[in-house]
């Protein structure tokens, strides 16, 4: 029974979520404050349902309700409960309502915080919020219910996917997501604009916290996938070029152009309809991301559902979405032009090139991505695309993005130019050349020539990024927290560069066949095979090795590597063994008995690895910083004077 | 005239970017892209003799060999109608078994495949969509098979 209400409360959300757009937008075009009185607590309804049928699905999970289809493809007695909540999202229909139940979310918070906006515009805001919704809980209820059931019950359930039975993959889709659906905000602001026909600085203002923090979600849920892939995939890459993973990344990076396009748009009154197009494309690639992840389309690593039926209703929905939003900007996007100059070398110059940049990198990741669907489509031979496509393409794309970056981000408004700040570009590249080769020969050793220029770059991108803080600091100027943000996800972006140079270059790999006793020398470090043991957990078993690290021949740490049968789908997984220093992982994974007591093992040694991760998160601490700043939150103040000219002309 | 010819530079400037960056990366695109084939095709010769391609197929049950301690292996992929020998040296993954769907990338040395990447998915059910395709447009005679 109890499943039953939870599917009816989405039939009901999805009326709500009906009414919310057609109320929404033709209230707004008939200027009906009546009509658009609806819209508000329409959200408020669909949100209530929607938790309740979260609540429901998460209940039937938590209370082993075998006679729900879901559950029972997705749990297992023995499954322990912090993974029997996790597995709500752990396949296709749980993840949609996860979906939805975000985009609801992000729905009543821009209700909450749109009140000071005018009332046609947040009202179109809301009714395009309202036609993504329905779209989506239509897909659930048609394709995907969650709560369809299993008659007569199965004694236990099938469990849950043992690669999904993580703690960091438990939390990276809602992650993932939020950031994904958080474009949607964007969207729906492009698409009031021109519907509304006015875009001006105090959009830009209005658009530009919600895009960062969809951002900020985004490049979190990216790392953290990235680092699960890394210890539990058990192989030891952090990324692997696999079309989910570029399906996040997509999204990812031309969000990154639209929160710097909606800066120009900000302050200068630029860009509009680029930023307009960004906003489109940025939640255009979030949906073929849901696409390519849900309908089985394609040979990846993650992509658990394969349901052509699903792809059909995704690819129509795709195609009214963008084709809507860039018909209405066909239409629209001419009336927006804006009549300002600026110089080649001034920074909206450099944050244009930075933009172009950006768009190729998607470019690049869309056409290695979708290469094999279109060729299949098309009728030709199979093919793949190798990884080299990527990793020959975008180290010469960071590195133009890193080195525009450095320099630009020293350029004034409208009229720059390089010589006016010469003297803050050679300190920093003097510094960064010091430090940098410093680091590379007083560490490592000469490795490919592109992590050499990557870990200068990226000094480099550092150096520059502390000038302007440390200037405002020293004169006794404020600091916004905007401007602290902006500083800190620079850093963010050159660590992360330095990283990935440094793994790509310096990381010692060996794959060995080890008796216990035996040892395997890399460098001043050394393993040691000690024994093997089995273990037991709570729904799998399987043996764990024992490896003592040396340095210099002094042991320095003990590993414990596993491998583990779990017993349901009797499925084997690795779980490596990894002992993070300051400056590099020590990282052992267990293969399997090649007999004459030998095992096989991985063995590496993963410079700075851990500071990808950090850098995300640092991009995301920056981004956060200056979503939060106090501009954004005193907008009624800002709207009734406007801006002083000068007063924050520095941020971007 | 001066501001014309700027424009005409820069334009001509573009274009030849453009068409730079097109062409390295059709360059690129064509030198990492790799080509599917099934034993089948391999048996009619139709695989490339000296660039890497992916082979999809099923490990055939009983055919896995180990070289005892040490990483060096040997199987067959079949399609129920021909089979090809895989060499493979490394850690096969978690979910490489015998009688399921194998994709290896590698070349060809001789008659044998010689593999230098072995990809098994993370689902017990999984067959590679090639492999699959393969097997439904040309099924196997009934009397061969599982």
């Amino acid at each position: 029974m109890i499943p039953e209400l939870g599917h009816f409360a989405l039939v009901l959300a999805l009326l709500l979520a009906a009414a919310q757009a057609v109320f929404g937008l033709w209230g707004a075009h008939r200027v009906d404050a009546r009509w658009m009185s609806v819209v508000r607590p329409a959200v408020a309804g669909q949100f209530v349902l929607i938790s309740f049928g979260v609540g429901v699905l998460v209940y039937a999970f938590v209370s082993f309700d075998f006679s729900v289809l879901y559950v029972a493809s997705n749990s297992n007695s023995a499954l322990p409960t912090f993974y029997r909540v996790a597995a709500l999202w752990g396949a296709h229909e749980g993840s949609l309502l996860l979906w939805v139940w975000i985009l609801a979310l992000w729905t009543l918070a821009v209700a909450a915080f749109s009140r000071n906006l005018p009332a046609t515009f947040a009202s179109r805001v809301m009714g395009v919020l309202g036609v993504v919704s329905f779209g989506f809980l239509l897909f659930t209820l048609y394709t995907s219910n969650p709560f369809e059931r299993l008659l007569p019950a199965p004694a236990d359930g099938r469990d849950l996917n043992p690669v999904l039975q993580d703690p960091a993959l438990a939390i990276h889709p809602p992650l993932l997501y939020t950031g994904y659906v958080g474009f949607a905000v964007a969207y729906a602001f492009a698409c009031a604009a021109m519907l509304e026909g006015k875009l001006d600085q105090v959009w830009a203002r209005w658009t530009r916290p919600w895009t960062t923090l969809a951002w900020c979600f985004l490049s979190v849920g990216i790392a953290l996938g990235s680092w699960w892939a890394y210890y539990e995939l058990g192989w030891g890459g952090y990324w692997f070029w696999d079309p989910v993973e570029n399906a996040s990344f997509m999204p990812w990076l031309v969000g990154t152009a639209l929160i710097h396009s909606l800066a120009v748009t900000e302050k200068r009154g630029l860009f509009k309809s680029w930023t307009l197009l960004l906003a489109i494309l940025a939640f255009s690639l979030s949906l073929l991301g849901t696409f390519l992840v849900r309908s089985g389309v394609l040979v990846s690593v993650h992509s658990f559902a394969a349901d052509p039926s699903r792809g059909m209703f995704i690819l129509a929905f795709l195609i009214c979405m963008i084709g809507g939003a860039l018909i209405l900007y066909s239409w629209r996007a001419p009336l927006l032009r804006s009549a300002a100059g600026f110089d080649g070398t001034a920074r909206e110059a450099f944050l244009l090139y930075n933009n172009i940049l950006l768009v190729l990198a998607a470019l690049v990741v869309l056409i290695g991505t979708l290469a094999p669907l279109v060729n299949d489509a098309l009728g030709m031979q199979s093919i793949s695309v190798g990884t080299g496509w990527f990793t020959s393409s975008f180290p010469y794309l960071a590195l133009g993005l890193l080195g525009l970056v450095a320099v630009g981000i020293h350029a004034a408004w409208k009229r720059g130019r390089v010589g006016d700040s010469r003297t803050r570009l050679l300190i920093g590249l003097a510094a960064a050349l010091v430090i940098g080769l410093a680091v590379v020969f007083g560490a490592y050793g000469l490795g490919k020539w592109q992590s050499l220029v990557g870990i200068v770059f990226g000094t480099w991108v550092i150096v520059s990024s502390l000038f302007d803080p440390i200037d405002r600091w020293r004169r006794k100027l404020s600091l916004p927290r905007a401007v602290i943000g902006m500083t800190i996800a620079h850093i963010g972006i050159g660590v992360c560069v330095i990283a990935v140079s440094t793994v790509e270059s310096y990381t010692v790999e060996r794959d060995v066949a080890l008796r216990p006793g035996e040892t395997v020398a890399m460098g001043r470090y050394a393993y040691r095979f000690e024994k093997l043991e089995p273990v037991e957990g709570p729904n799998y078993d399987g043996v764990r090795a024992e490896l003592t690290v040396l340095r210099d021949g002094r042991p320095i740490t003990v590993l414990h590597p596993e491998k583990r049968t779990y017993w349901v789908q009797r499925s084997t997984m690795t779980e490596a063994g990894i002992h993070s220093r300051w400056n590099m992982d020590l990282f052992v994974a267990l293969g399997e008995d090649l007999g004459e007591g030998r095992w096989s093992l991985r063995v590496q040694l993963r410079p700075l690895i851990d500071y990808i991760w950090l850098a995300a998160a640092l991009m995301a601490l920056g981004g956060g910083l200056a979503a939060s700043d106090r501009r954004y939150r005193a907008r009624r103040l800002a709207e009734e004077s406007p801006a002083v000219p000068g007063a924050a002309t520095e941020v971007t | 005239m001066i501001a014309r010819r700027k424009r005409m530079l820069m334009v001509a400037g573009i274009l030849a970017g453009v068409g730079l960056a097109a062409w390295l990366g059709t360059q690129a695109f064509k030198s990492n892209i790799m080509l599917f084939f099934d034993p089948t095709q391999i048996a009619a010769g139709e695989a490339p003799a000296d660039e890497r391609f992916r082979l999809g197929g099923m490990v055939e049950k009983g055919s896995l060999q180990k070289t005892p301690g040490t990483l060096d292996i040997q199987f067959l992929v079949t399609d129920f109608r021909h089979t090809v020998s895989v060499k493979y040296s490394g850690i096969l993954p978690d979910l490489f078994r015998e009688g399921q769907g194998v994709v290896a990338h590698g070349r060809m040395q001789g008659n044998v495949f010689v593999a230098d990447e072995i990809l098994a998915k993370h689902d017990e059910k999984y067959m590679p969509p090639e492999v699959a395709k393969s097997l439904k447009d040309n099924p196997p005679p009934p009397n061969v098979g599982t």
